[in-house]
């Protein structure tokens, strides 16, 4: 569903249109928070907690404000506090890099569109990235996911986390230098 | 010892960061979120002695019991008649609350369920408690329960009460009975349904029926000069040598035999 018209029928009846609403979001918002915590069970948490506390803005909300909101940057706001919050009471939990039962916890995509120099390193290169990010401070990682993963933009991203537009980028560069590195050592390692 | 120190360039690191996107979320996630958000009801299936029922719940509390043949056809039937949603539970979480409706209908539970009943009116939800005030194993009629509440000239009223109970078996209107007696309809499913339950709860039906036909709606102690409702506990106890039957409240008054004070027939 379009977002104007998914904006449209929340402002008619919150009730009626909010599980249109999760079933358009949930995939990103997901995908969002198992970025930020390499784990399913705690993604799977933030990403109900962030539903639970839209849902309890919207039904408060006069339609106007419905209508004249913008769903990503406000979705994702919720996320980020949501996962702030878990970090600050220290209830992530450790992070696995497998799942239980072995397979990854992440599948790259299998992208048509990449050029055949990317595609030659992308399933296990997208592995590596994963398993890096995790690694990352969380202020890097929020805002290298931001930027990059979920293709905000960097003054998106400012608004989103209170910050200005230039430590954003820093955060953003200082994060992909530092995945970089990581990355190449993981190689040397794998090499050796 | 092979040395490999390829650092990955910028653009396939971007690339690889833009597929991260790409996770499917897990099926879970919708249904919590509807409950959590209390948009949708949760619903589990039951065996009983008559047949599969199933018993949704809402964060009020259980707000139907339906007998259907199956999850689909509960679950089509509740959305039409409630307008909500409903998710079938997930057993390992709803464990407790299984185990506490099987109790209840095992009558091993004493403890009252929470039941959600606030989309009925003051007097349908005044009806309704009343019958969950009848113990298992014994019936009333529909003037009692009309006279219970303080509306003693509605029985029409509360026969429309009953038969319009969202939550039958666990809220007991299938202990209510006719004022003459017998055993009357049964919303979930006729008399024959209301006979198997009475009788699994040890309310002897047949019994009941025979009494009706012979005009006896109330039993007393010649010991004690107090009469009861057939099925009250203290009439079971009476001996049969003891026992006295009347067809009315005025033949045992007349009769110098006053109202139990358990069962409170007048």
């Amino acid at each position: 569903m379009p977002e104007e018209e998914l904006l449209l029928a929340l402002a008619a009846n919150p009730g009626q249109a909010f599980e249109a609403m999760v079933l358009c979001w949930q995939q990103r918002v997901y995908a969002f928070a198992l970025r930020l915590t390499a784990s399913p069970q705690d993604a799977e948490e933030i990403a109900q907690d962030t539903f639970v506390r839209a849902w309890r803005a919207l039904s408060q909300w006069p339609p106007e404000r419905i209508r004249a909101m913008r769903m990503k940057a406000w979705l994702y706001q919720i996320a980020l506090n949501v996962f702030r919050n878990r970090v600050a009471r220290r209830s992530l939990s450790v992070i696995p890099l497998d799942s239980p039962d072995g397979r990854p916890v992440f599948e790259p995509a299998d992208d048509r569109r990449l050029r055949p120099d990317i595609a030659a390193e992308s399933a296990e290169l997208g592995r590596q990235v994963a398993a890096s990010l995790t690694g990352l401070p969380a202020h890097m990682r929020v805002a290298v996911v931001l930027r990059y993963v979920e293709g905000f933009t960097y003054r998106e991203i400012a608004e989103m986390l209170e910050q200005p537009e230039g430590t954003v980028k820093a955060h953003v560069h200082r994060g992909t230098r530092q995945l970089r590195d990581a990355l190449q050592r993981e190689r040397v390692e794998v090499a050796i | 010892m092979n040395m490999k120190r390829d650092h990955p360039t910028p653009r396939a690191l971007v690339w690889a960061l833009r597929n991260l996107s790409a996770v499917e979320p897990p099926a879970s996630l919708l249904p919590a979120v509807l409950r959590l958000t209390d948009l949708a009801d949760t619903f589990l299936p039951l065996e009983t002695p008559v047949g599969n029922v199933f018993v949704a719940w809402s964060s009020r509390g259980i707000t139907a019991v339906m007998r259907r043949e199956d999850a689909a056809a509960f679950a089509l039937d509740f959305t039409t008649q409630y307008q909500r949603r409903v998710i079938e539970s997930d057993a390992q979480t709803d464990s407790a609350l299984r185990s506490a409706l099987e109790a209840t209908i095992r009558g091993e539970r004493k403890a009252p369920l929470p039941f959600d009943l606030h989309t009925l009116t003051d007097f349908e939800q005044a009806v309704l408690r009343k019958a969950l005030e009848i113990p298992r194993g014994q019936v009333r009629p529909y003037g009692w329960i009309a006279r219970e509440i303080g509306h003693p000239r509605a029985m029409r009223a509360v026969g429309s009460a009953l038969k319009h109970n969202p939550i039958p078996l666990l809220i007991p209107c299938h202990r209510v009975v006719l004022s003459d007696g017998h055993l009357g309809q049964y919303a979930m499913g006729g008399t024959n349904i209301k006979r198997t339950l009475l009788t699994v709860e040890g309310a002897e039906p047949d019994v009941l029926e025979t009494l009706a036909e012979h005009n006896i709606h109330f039993f007393g102690s010649d010991t004690t000069d107090v009469f009861c409702f057939p099925t009250c506990r203290h009439a079971r106890r009476v001996a049969p040598q003891h026992r006295v039957t009347f067809s009315s409240v005025r033949d045992a008054e007349g009769r110098g035999y006053r109202p139990c004070k358990v069962c409170r027939p007048a």
